[in-house]
């Protein structure tokens, strides 16, 4: 073959150092921390860095119904048909999941539905959709939120503003200032809102406040957008971290939401989420979902099979729902003891420091309050991970390592004043 | 539509009928992707000797979805691994995946892979390759121009526009030959500002079938570097167009081999039939290896905002069986057995119409390579074939020879015959 003599040719003068002007890119603030809790080769390490949950031996975990539907799908997902299938019962399930098994939006098709690649996806899917059909239009995020959600927009090209919620000095929600943002945005606008189990602050409004920021959604006409990645993670209960959804749609909004099983059937490396739309008529969601599988085919054509197959096979047969349900409640149990373990010990040093909020907060995330300083003494002197914002991915705490947690915690804020 | 009066007191809405107007309603449906509307038609069809030439996926002799052994086999060792887990793969995808694809496309013995001088990432099959490539180039490349072959792909201009890029054309394909405008591409290659991107199909050029000889890629290589423009390969075809994975990859081997740079996007939906697995490449080839390094960070932040990180399960899939020695001799045996079966076709379909002394020349149907031929018949020839005898294709007059079968080939001779003869 000819191309074997060619060796290595001298490169033509004309060739351009293409990429000269492409400099080190900053790493993601949460996955790099699990990086850097790998090249540690301390014993004690703990990682607290990535919402991915793990069991009381600090080893993730695959989800007994998941394993048994894999075995039931295996070599069959192949065939298109089933795929195709897959992912209609995907859509279907999921839609059930958010708005209720009895919903008239499922009932009279008056939502598009697609699936996506999770919760990350199925946002990017939105947001370049909310670019094209209304272009003038921004988001308002949760200050905090997500990192990766700021990312998503700006990719997208939706200018982005934030609207307050998290009171540091309650380490709360900060309510009376979220209504305002709400009040003085103008009418019209986009906000996004979590649903359950705020990332990072595990701070999530009542239902009462919920009602509340309902209303005011209807008196400004804003749209509401949630992004629900933890449904069943808060409570333990499908339909109560779902509550906050039901009441806008029952107030007539037409909302986005979008849906994540990385969380709550471990599937995270599956990539599998839903979008949807709640559209005026079924025939308006038609043509909704015909523009965002548009937008999916430029990105990616279609959405892979496997995940999808393992969360309709789960969802539609009852063995193994009952068996899910069963498991995302010892998942919430464990986090929730955790919670109370880690305050109790801390209250039990002595610490001069309010705890309360580490059992106030809900899901897989504590605000800790932790500064910025006192994270990075946790990492140096401690080998425990966490983001700088010092959010706690509970998860990561072990009945093995409560106790080494609170004491590092205790030994970097017992000299703080109260904050 | 009547807006709120903020002025009154607006109680929550026991029903659910919407009160407020979608800020969407003015959305008009979207048009059918025309190569899937294929498919959606013709699934509407009743008839008995339908025949679908449309959608790009291979099929048995018996007209069925293939999955290899190889692949079954694969899976089954997946999951019977108790071990496996199902957490987030890293942004960039599964080393393993990336190296081992690395290597089958640019050649395990590749001085750009000894130096470390590609990065490597997995993506969403073809589609999502070209599109993290083209979102990359957008975002740090001085020119916005990528140049793409007259025809292409019909999801390549919407993956590049969409992704910030401005889509130019090259004329490729000749009409009155059935073969490569080879002149016209030079020409218009050597038109190009220097800089610019250009598109090129690997093998198995998509919809045509037509592909450049060696020697003409080699000229289509010097033009390239002396113009300083940008090489961005697209790879959905490696192994299945000759049977060969080496030969397939030549094209792109040359331009490593040259020690410049280039991007390249490879596909496993077609030539391991993990169509619905969404597994794929995206490879840039740098002068450097810290070039490389930078690239690959700066590639992970257009990754994650777009999906985060890649799925785990076709990838694994794939690793599997390209490390393991018999598992990947395995593969080939069954790819070179697809890629046969598609030439046997061809032979098959080019007797066929020689047989029936069908007016004109039809040898481009066994010199056209790959998944496709690009017969040659217009659109009122297709509508014909379509309408008399349920066969499906598009309306460029491409058919996919992976659906047709020994049974077929004379129903499908039958109606091109018909077609031309009636229909001028």
């Amino acid at each position: 073959m000819m191309w074997r003599y060619l060796g290595r040719r001298p490169m033509s003068t004309l060739a351009t150092d293409w990429w000269h002007n492409v400099g080190i890119a900053p790493k993601d603030p949460i996955l790099s921390i699990t990086e850097a809790f790998f090249a540690d080769s301390s014993p004690n390490k703990i990682n607290l860095g990535v919402g991915a949950y793990r069991d009381d031996e600090g080893k993730p975990v695959v989800l007994q119904c998941v394993r048994d539907a894999e075995a039931k799908i295996t070599g069959c997902e192949f065939l298109e048909s089933l795929s195709r299938q897959g992912n209609v019962k995907l859509v279907e399930e999921s839609a059930k999941l958010a708005y209720g098994e009895n919903s008239d939006v499922v009932k009279e098709g008056r939502f598009a539905g697609v699936q996506a690649l999770s919760g990350t996806g199925a946002c990017r899917l939105f947001a370049e959709f909310q670019r094209r059909f209304r272009p003038e239009s921004q988001i308002y995020l949760p200050s905090p939120t997500w990192s990766n959600h700021h990312n998503i927009w700006r990719d997208a090209r939706v200018p982005s503003r934030t609207y307050h919620y998290y009171d540091p000095e309650s380490k709360g929600l900060h309510f009376g200032a979220l209504m305002d943002d709400v009040k003085n945005a103008p009418d019209h606008s986009f906000f996004l809102l979590h649903p359950c189990a705020h990332n990072p602050t595990g701070v999530d409004p009542t239902e009462e406040q919920w009602r509340e920021i309902s209303h005011q959604f209807k008196v400004k006409n804003h749209f509401p957008f949630f992004d629900m990645a933890y449904q069943g993670f808060a409570s333990g209960n499908l339909s109560k971290d779902a509550q906050a959804i039901r009441i806008f749609v029952e107030d007539g909004h037409l909302i986005g939401c979008v849906q994540s099983f990385s969380k709550n059937m471990g599937l995270y490396g599956q990539r599998v989420g839903c979008l949807s739309v709640l559209c005026m008529n079924a025939k308006q969601a038609i043509a909704v979902k015909s523009q965002l599988q548009h937008i999916a085919r430029a990105m990616y054509s279609n959405p892979p099979v496997h995940g999808a197959l393992l969360v309709s096979t789960i969802l539609c047969d009852p063995h193994l729902r009952n068996l899910w349900v069963e498991e995302l409640k010892v998942m919430v149990n464990r986090t929730t003891k955790m919670r109370v373990t880690l305050q109790k010990n801390l209250e039990e040093l002595g610490s001069p420091l309010n705890w309360d909020h580490i059992t106030n907060q809900i899901g897989m995330f504590c605000y800790s309050g932790l500064t910025p300083e006192q994270v990075d003494q946790l990492r140096n002197k401690f080998h425990i991970y966490m983001t700088h914002d010092g959010r706690i991915s509970m998860a990561g705490i072990t009945t093995g390592n409560v106790a080494y947690l609170a004491n590092a915690i205790h030994e970097v804020t017992k000299s703080a004043e109260g904050y | 539509m009547e807006s709120q009066n903020p002025n009154h007191a607006i109680s929550p809405s026991a029903t659910t009928a919407s009160n407020g107007d979608s800020v969407f309603a003015n959305i008009a449906k979207a048009p059918e992707d025309p190569i899937l509307g294929v498919t959606v038609a013709y699934n509407k069809d009743s008839s008995p000797i339908k025949l679908n030439l449309g959608v790009g996926a291979y099929r048995t002799e018996e007209g069925k979805p293939l999955v290899l052994n190889v692949v079954r086999r694969a899976e089954q060792l997946l999951v019977n691994d108790p071990s496996r887990v199902k957490e987030y793969l890293p942004i960039t995808g599964l080393a393993d995946f990336n190296k081992l694809s690395a290597k089958l496309i640019f050649g395990a013995d590749s001085p750009a892979i000894q130096e470390n001088r590609v990065a490597t990432v997995q993506c969403l099959s073809g589609t999502g390759s070209l599109r993290v490539g083209a979102e990359f180039l957008a975002k740090h490349y001085h020119q916005n121009s990528i140049y793409i072959p007259q025809p292409t792909w019909g999801n390549h201009p919407k993956v590049f526009t969409m992704a910030g890029l401005s889509p130019k054309y090259y004329r490729y394909y000749d009409p009155e030959t059935r073969g490569l405008n080879f002149q016209g591409l030079l020409e218009d290659l050597s038109s190009a500002p220097s800089g610019a991107i250009v598109l090129l199909h690997a093998c198995a050029h998509n919809p045509t079938g037509v592909d450049p000889t060696v020697e003409q890629w080699e000229q289509i290589r010097q033009l390239i570097r002396s113009k300083g423009l940008l090489p961005f390969f697209d790879s959905a075809y490696q192994g299945f167009a000759s049977g060969s994975l080496d030969a397939d990859a030549q094209s792109v081997r040359i331009f490593v081999a040259d020690g410049g740079e280039c991007l390249a996007a490879q596909s496993y939906a077609k030539n391991m039939g993990l169509y619905g697995e969404r597994v794929g490449a995206l490879s840039i080839v740098c002068r450097t290896a810290d070039v490389a390094s930078r690239v690959e960070s700066q590639l992970k932040l257009v990754i994650r905002p777009m999906y985060s990180n890649p799925p785990i399960h076709g990838a694994s899939i794939v690793a599997t069986i390209l490390k393991d020695r018999d598992m990947y001799n395995e593969w080939t045996i069954e790819l070179k057995a697809m890629a046969d079966r598609i030439i046997s076709m061809r032979q098959q379909l080019f007797d066929a119409l020689r047989d029936r002394g069908t007016p004109g020349d039809w040898s481009h149907i066994i010199k056209q390579i790959g998944m496709f031929t690009f017969t040659g018949l217009n659109t009122e020839q297709v509508a014909f074939m379509t309408k008399e005898y349920h066969i499906y294709m598009t309306s460029d007059g491409r058919i996919s020879m992976a659906g047709l079968s020994s049974r077929t080939v004379p129903h499908l001779a039958d109606a091109i015959h018909a077609a031309v003869t009636r229909i001028v």
